[in-house]
């Protein structure tokens, strides 16, 4: 199962931002590596979709779906760009 | 960016299907009703949700294929393990409901006032938002050069190609081939690498912009060959559908 | 908000029709065989392969591919729940017990973390990894385990989830806490009892 990227979680992302973000720019916090939110590595079968640099593939974004909650986890990323910031 | 400010939520509504437009063996072009569209932009995608009578829910993304302005429309490629295309290829009726929530996108999108000359590479079902960019560009009258390469199984895999074949003003559409190929084809054959892209793609020296679709294997060879010839990898822009697409 | 229903729509479940009593709570039944992941499918030769019982940062025993395949094996056929709602029944699989492995060294830890190529974890109590309940699998239907299945080994504890049944398996560490591993810690279930249905943290 080949992954997708950032693209693919567009919607789960306007629904834990509240707004579009795979146009922001994150930088990754083990590489330094830094591109659009839209270029991470993405698998999404559950149980949690989890983001990937593409450059070192460590891990910088976790989303798990808890019954009607979204845990997110972007202690991965070592900055995120506002929304819009695009 | 007026007609796109976000309210912060995305909600599902539930269109309508209108139409249902057969492009080939295993592809489908759905028309949609929704009620509350808020338009989109050339690239975007939506959500599908599908609900089944015991409560079992799938929910898949899907290009959308229809320029800003027409009406609604996804275009689906059935894939035989999937568990959703299958039934949105074969199964939905014209006046069914089908649950969406959308546009999504900020990334993958083209904006019509963007006078940079288009290089689009499209894998298979990946032509679909890059068909999108072409007829948002006719619709506006962009004159910005444009130039896609698709690259496909066969002539009958091909999507759209009546209607690619007849763009002219500026469009040069080109196909590669990768299983089989017609008698006295003159096309490209095989699938998409450097010296093909050194032919068929725009100099870097001419700053395109390019968008990059299909399945992650195809993506990840075209945008490579690209930034291979020059181009810088902000410029390069890409979209990965994985081997199942939307499945 | 109720979704409308999507006329006949069914998905890729078949009917469980005579087997209800197989499926746990708010299961399906497939026919398919999923695959999830959270990363890329690791590689590993199997020259460089270990499976380790490690405590405290020290490892009590080790076996390389060809020690681990010297050990006796054994078929199971088992039924598995995936927490994303999927049920397979009657798979079949072949593997190493989990009894056979820790017996080999003297311990008396209530937990483990089990721990494998790729960095993910999950946490067991050790009376679930014991007493005929767990293997490490290295054959599924017949055939070696394939990579993007676990393979060349992985954990197979079927009465729990599936997310319990860690992928690319490389060792079983002895802790006297049960401390959450990967999804765990994003708020999975602790244990993970597919009959009373433990999905998350507090089920």
């Amino acid at each position: 199962m080949e992954p997708l990227d950032g693209n693919s979680i567009g919607g789960l992302l306007i629904d834990v931002f509240g707004a579009e973000m795979t146009g922001v720019s994150g930088t990754c916090g083990y590489c330094g590596d830094t591109g659009p939110v839209a270029g991470l590595v993405v698998y999404r079968q559950a149980p949690g979709t989890v983001a990937r640099c593409r450059v070192c593939g460590n891990i910088v974004m976790v989303f798990v779906k808890v019954r009607a909650m979204t845990c997110v986890d972007l202690m991965g990323m070592a900055r995120l760009d506002k929304p819009g910031a695009a | 960016m007026a007609g796109t400010a976000l309210r912060g939520r995305l909600t599902w509504q539930v269109a309508t299907v209108a139409a249902l437009t057969r492009e080939t063996t295993s592809v489908c072009t759905i028309g949609l009703e929704p009620p509350d569209w808020p338009g989109h932009r050339a690239g975007q995608h939506l959500d599908v949700r599908l609900t089944a009578e015991d409560g079992y829910r799938a929910e898949r993304s899907y290009s959308i294929a229809s320029a800003p302005g027409e009406r609604l429309a996804i275009t689906v490629e059935r894939l035989d393990d999937g568990e959703v295309s299958p039934y949105l290829t074969e199964e939905l009726q014209v006046g069914d409901e089908l649950e969406l929530r959308g546009p999504i996108g900020g990334y993958f999108v083209w904006e019509p006032n963007d006078g940079s000359p288009l290089m689009l590479l499209a894998g298979g079902s990946g032509v679909v938002p890059l068909r999108c960019i072409l007829r948002d560009r006719l619709r506006t009258g962009s004159d910005v050069p444009a130039r896609l390469l698709y690259s496909a199984r066969t002539l009958p895999d091909v999507i759209y190609r009546d209607e690619l074949g007849q763009h002219h003003d500026g469009v040069e559409v080109g196909y590669t081939l990768t299983r089989g190929q017609p008698p006295g084809w003159t096309g490209h054959t095989g699938r998409i690498n450097a010296d093909l892209l050194a032919d068929a793609a725009w100099p870097a020296a001419a700053n395109p912009v390019a968008y990059v679709c299909g399945p992650t294997s195809f993506v990840e060879t075209a945008a490579a060959g690209l930034v291979g010839l020059g181009y810088p990898p902000g410029r390069v822009k890409t979209e990965r559908f994985g081997a199942t697409g939307g499945t | 908000m109720s979704s409308p229903v999507s006329r006949g729509f069914r998905g890729l479940r078949r009917a469980p029709a005579g087997q209800e009593g197989r499926l746990p709570p708010g299961q399906y039944l497939t026919d398919g065989f999923p695959v999830l992941s959270a990363g890329p499918t690791p590689h590993i030769p199997l020259a460089d392969w270990t499976f380790s019982i490690t405590q405290g940062g020290e490892t009590k025993k080790s076996w390389t591919w060809r020690e681990f395949r010297a050990v006796p094996d054994e078929e199971v056929t088992r039924d598995i729940h995936c927490v994303t709602k999927w049920t397979k029944l009657d798979t079949v699989w072949r593997g190493v017990s989990v009894d056979t492995l820790l017996g080999q060294v003297e311990h008396d830890a209530p937990y483990v973390l089990a721990f494998c190529d790729g960095g993910y974890t999950t946490n067991l109590p050790i009376e679930d990894v014991t007493g005929g309940k767990a293997w490490v699998a290295f054959d599924y239907d017949g055939q070696p385990l394939e990579p993007e299945h676990g393979g060349p080994a992985r954990l197979l504890v079927p009465h729990l989830y599936f997310w319990k049944s860690a992928k690319w398996v490389r060792g079983l560490d002895l802790r006297d806490r049960d401390e959450p591993g990967f999804w765990e810690t994003y708020g999975y279930h602790m244990y993970g009892d597919p009959w009373r249905e433990q999905r998350y943290a507090g089920d």
